[in-house]
């Protein structure tokens, strides 16, 4: 799986692009973000508070019950703030 | 027509080519974003705009189309640039042509008020203590909701 992070989710958990292997239970975006959650201080502070974390699953936005599997590209950012 | 670019971009140009030829159009709404000089009390030296290449493109596809589906239109552009902007420079331009003018102003405010909650763009301003990412407001999301398809006046 690929994911992706922008703006100020890249700033604290560090990363801007990583290949990650989940285990087998995390088969939503939910349990995407509670499984990264626990992966580092960094990941942990980035998703502290879920109410500002927007998700796109293959570059369409996600909800926490939507699926994901390991050939998925999925982006976690903040709201967008363009234009 | 949709453009996510690094480059600055001419609107007089942009406008004249957006409808030459095309003598239908009665109606030309445009409007330019650019980098204010102030945020609430801070002053903003310049700010860097990062985007989400791919999804991005793909959002404002969609906005557009949804923009032609809901309005008579005879042409759209959105060009939307990213990078390191200074105060002044332009940011966005969204131009909306019809045969009459309300078809066009409200399909303009309606691309750049969904724009501005869809797509996937995020502000980093450079002030006077270092660089802050913007937040979104949330007059920018009842902006947007405005445009909900269950409007009276919707067009499905």
């Amino acid at each position: 799986m690929k994911l992706l992070y922008f703006a100020w989710l890249r700033a604290k958990t560090g990363v801007a692009v990583e290949e990650v292997t989940p285990p087998g239970e995390v088969t939503t975006v939910g349990d995407l973000l509670a499984w990264l959650k626990g992966r580092g201080p960094g990941y942990a502070e980035a998703l502290a508070d879920l109410q500002v974390v927007r998700v796109a699953v293959n570059q369409e936005y996600a909800e926490p019950d939507q699926p994901v599997g390991p050939d998925d590209e999925v982006a976690l950012f903040p709201p967008v703030t363009g234009g | 027509m949709i453009r996510v670019q690094r480059e600055d971009f001419d609107p007089g140009r942009e406008l004249a080519a957006l409808t030459a030829g095309n003598h239908r159009v009665g109606g030309l709404a445009v409007f330019v974003g650019l980098v204010r000089d102030m945020a609430g009390d801070e002053t903003v030296g310049a700010m860097t705009l990062e985007h989400y290449p791919g999804m991005t493109e793909k959002m404002l596809e969609r906005i557009e189309a949804e923009a032609r589906a809901r309005w008579p239109l005879e042409a759209s552009l959105v060009i939307h640039r990213y990078g390191r902007l200074e105060a002044g420079e332009r940011i966005v331009m969204v131009a909306c042509a019809s045969a009459h003018r309300q078809a066009a102003l409200e399909a303009c405010g309606f691309l750049i008020d969904w724009l501005k909650t869809k797509a996937p763009f995020w502000k980093l301003e450079e002030g006077p203590v270092g660089a802050k990412w913007v937040e979104a407001r949330e007059s920018d999301d009842a902006a947007a909701a405005r445009w909900a398809p269950q409007e009276p006046d919707a067009v499905e």
